[in-house]
């Protein structure tokens, strides 16, 4: 193998599948370089096959095939415990029968670490995550938040160079998951640590990552940062399950390399980025994000298209107005715009007009 | 503050103190409940609780003696049953008077049995002496202690009356005595001569082999229950039946089918024999002993081991164990250290259950136990069909219940009846 293919990638999935019934594949051909330090997080719906992979990185499910590689060496065939990767599982799996002391002092104690030594480390971990006195109690005596904090120092305790999150804020309320977010990017990111984080959230993928692989049916659909993700969606997939997005349907009517204008199914013509797209005559959705959607004519670029909607319900969202118009034969093309002093509250029923830049609209695949 | 809540105690809009009210609000529901559990619990009552207690009544009621014999417990009040001193003539005279009129309430023979559960021999000195004795005229005065002698020189045996006047108290720990291999004499609770004592041995021995029977149930269970829990459903519920399977089928024919298998000319001997590993001539002796009961009582008690373990196991989740194995444990020592202790409040509810069962088990050792394999249960069967001592089967009874209620404290002491889980 060169040397500069593995040269950046600390963890490697080499065409790995995997199979459980021997007939279809929950993992299709999946390749990913994962440089050490970086917080890369697998974002999909459930069943797309995320959860897998992580298990298969943790050893506890094997690939069908392919080969997958910690620091260039395959670790196919290294049993879980000998891989000294740290696990924060969905239901964080304290062992309730010690407390919250000997939970962390287990992993040092089957290293053999001398008694002196792991009350250090396990002081150390409880103190990182600000749960210094809390280390003679039972994993059932405390809180959904401070149970994910003492998994996360569990995982920690033995200094990982790899870490695994599965789900672990799932079981947290809105509130303390966005606390826990902000908690575990600032760690991982002073250990430099990596980290592998499955969730199904994609707002949680998008503030704690440093790239997010998007999931679906078994194939990465997109691996780039969170702001790329966002902006620039590879596909209808992409677009849809990251964040909120207008999907306006039509027929390509001219391709260039830079411009596609497509005809919508409401007779209306767009000038848009073809990203998806081959022919003229193609089928395709096009993207717009909610808040790209310009009411002020004046601020339009060149490359603009105005369109002509009917306000169908206006909702005030205490920071943004949400507007549903129906435009181009879609019944409910959202604009979101910031409640600023000089924003006009539209009411139902109402016609607006609005324009759409040529880079926020996005032809990709039907 | 008290005097706050004192003075402004809780009301309800109409006056009412909010806890008086409550109550009565609640008063409708829980005699509804009572209500759906009324037939069971009469039923409990009536045929549980009421016949057990009546029969542990049993074990210290000795009223028998005062009652067909009166005048002569009176009587012999005054005798000194430790010296060797016969009774005098008034003690003789009562006797047979109340001799007399237990002949005619054919009274006489219970009286003989009773006092040969103690002296053996008693029971045929009442029956024999009472068809002379019936014809006896009292009326005038003669004396009656040398004729009574007469009639059976067992009635001048100091030992005798000293029989009657030891168990003539109403309420006797006699039969207590005896379940522990002791007596009741005149001179205070002493020893069993050494042939007589069998019951201590055969506790301890019941003892033991539940124990064993308890041991053996865990070993065999608990890889059972372990593939139980963690197979898919479909083949989990298809070993579970397996494993129900016994209830299904009489509990003689499985003891019954251990004959078959373990007897000397059986399947397991020719089997054996067979293959060549032990000759025609030393066919193993496994059954009607101690080995045939701890084989057939393990397999038959085996469920109930398995089932609470199994559903205690069963809540488990995986997850601890790929925790365990993520942090660098090795597979055993992922189970020891986190699977194993997970696991204990159901071993704890199984082994309660199958020792409980095993310590009171009758049937299966009656069968294959022969001479050796027996339990105490099978003599406690015994007093009550055929040597009618129903006292001393009550006394070995209530010992055994609280045998059991000891065991069950020790166990809460040291293992937490709360760690008791059956799922």
């Amino acid at each position: 193998m060169a040397l500069d293919e593995t040269n950046n990638a600390f963890v490697r999935f080499d065409r790995v599948q995997k199979s459980y019934d021997g007939e279809s594949l929950v993992v299709k051909d999946l390749n990913l370089d994962i440089p050490k330090g970086e917080f890369l997080t697998m974002l999909g719906p459930s069943g797309s096959g995320k959860t897998t992979c992580l298990m298969m990185l943790a050893g506890f499910e094997t690939a069908t095939h392919g080969e997958i590689l910690l620091d260039g060496v395959s670790i196919n065939n290294i049993p879980p415990h000998k891989r000294g990767i740290g696990m924060v599982f969905q239901n964080y799996a304290l062992f309730p029968h010690m407390t919250v002391a000997e939970n962390l002092s287990f992993p040092l104690e089957v290293r053999n670490m001398g008694k002196s030594e792991r009350e250090a480390k396990v002081k150390r971990a409880l103190d990182m995550v600000e749960m210094g006195d809390f280390g003679g109690r039972r994993p059932a005596q405390l809180s959904g938040g401070q149970q994910q904090r003492i998994a996360l120092a569990r995982a920690l305790v033995f200094e990982p160079e790899l870490v695994l999150m599965d789900e672990p804020l799932g079981a947290l309320d809105k509130q303390l998951r966005e606390k826990m977010q902000f908690e575990i990017t600032r760690l991982a990111h002073n250990l430099g640590i990596t980290v592998v984080y499955v969730t199904h959230d994609q707002t949680e993928a998008l503030t704690m990552s440093d790239r997010v692989a998007v999931f679906n049916d078994g194939v990465i659909q997109q691996l780039a940062r969170p702001d790329m993700l966002y902006e620039r969606p590879d596909n209808s997939f992409v677009a849809q399950f990251i964040g909120e997005n207008n999907t306006l349907e039509g027929t390509v009517k001219s391709l260039t390399d830079d411009t596609a204008v497509v005809e919508l199914d409401g007779g209306l013509q767009l000038q848009c980025e073809p990203i998806n797209v081959d022919n003229v005559g193609q089928r395709t959705r096009v993207s717009v994000r909610p808040e790209r959607a310009e009411l002020n004519l004046n601020n339009l670029s060149q490359d603009a298209c105005t369109l002509t909607g009917t306000v169908q319900e206006f909702i005030y969202m205490g920071d943004i107005f949400r507007t549903r118009i129906s435009v181009a034969g879609c019944d409910d093309f959202i604009i979101k715009t910031p409640n600023s002093p000089n924003q006009k509250r539209l009411s139902p029923g109402q016609n607006v007009k609005f324009g759409l830049n040529k880079k926020d609209c996005r032809a990709l695949d039907p | 503050m008290l005097d706050y809540s004192e003075k402004y105690s809780m009301e309800v809009a109409d006056g009412t103190p909010l806890k008086k009210s409550l109550a009565r609000s609640l008063r409708k529901e829980k005699l509804r409940a009572l209500a759906l559990i009324a037939p069971l619990l009469i039923f409990v009552l009536v045929t549980f609780v009421l016949p057990i207690g009546t029969m542990l009544t049993r074990s210290i009621d000795n009223s028998i003696v005062e009652e067909i014999l009166p005048r002569t417990v009176l009587a012999l009040e005054d005798w000194n049953e430790k010296g060797d001193e016969l009774p005098n003539e008034m003690v003789f005279r009562s006797f047979v008077e109340d001799f007399q009129d237990a002949i005619a309430d054919k009274n006489h023979t219970k009286i003989g049995s009773r006092l040969n559960y103690e002296v053996s021999g008693m029971s045929s000195l009442f029956r024999k002496s009472a068809r002379k004795v019936k014809k006896w005229d009292l009326t005038d005065n003669a004396p009656i202690k040398q004729k009574l002698i007469e009639v059976n020189k067992a009635w001048g045996d100091v030992e005798t009356w000293a029989v009657i006047k030891t168990h003539s108290v109403a309420l006797t720990n006699g039969y207590f005595l005896n379940a522990v291999d002791m007596q009741r004499t005149p001179f205070g609770a002493q020893a069993q001569p050494e042939n007589k004592q069998v019951l201590v041995k055969l506790f301890i021995r019941t003892l033991k082999m539940s124990l064993i029977i308890t041991g053996m149930c865990i070993l065999l269970g608990y890889p059972v229950a372990w593939l139980l829990a963690n197979l898919s459903n479909r083949t989990s519920n298809l070993l579970l039946i397996l494993v129900l399977l016994p209830f299904w089928t009489s509990l003689l024919v499985r003891t019954s089918a251990w004959k078959v298998m373990l007897q000397n000319q059986g399947v397991i001997n020719d089997l054996l024999v067979w293959i060549g590993l032990i000759t025609e001539g030393s066919r193993l002796e496994i059954i009607n002993n101690q080995f045939g009961t701890i084989v057939a009582m393990t397999h038959i008690l085996l469920p109930f081991m398995i089932l609470p373990m199994y559903s205690v196991m069963k809540t488990i989740p995986p997850s601890y164990l790929r925790a365990a194995k993520s942090l660098g444990a090795t597979n055993w020592t992922a189970f020891w250290r986190v699977y194993f202790p997970q696991s204990v409040p159901g071993i704890g509810a199984g082994s309660i259950l199958v020792f409980i069962l095993a310590i009171g088990y009758y049937i299966t050792p009656e069968i294959v136990g022969g001479t050796d394999g027996i339990f105490i249960s099978n003599r406690i069967a015994y007093h009550i069909s055929s040597s009618l001592n129903w006292g001393l089967a009550s006394a070995l009874g209530a010992i055994l219940l609280g045998v059991v209620l000891l065991l069950y404290w020790v166990y809460d002491k040291i293992v937490g009846i709360d760690n008791v889980k059956l799922g």
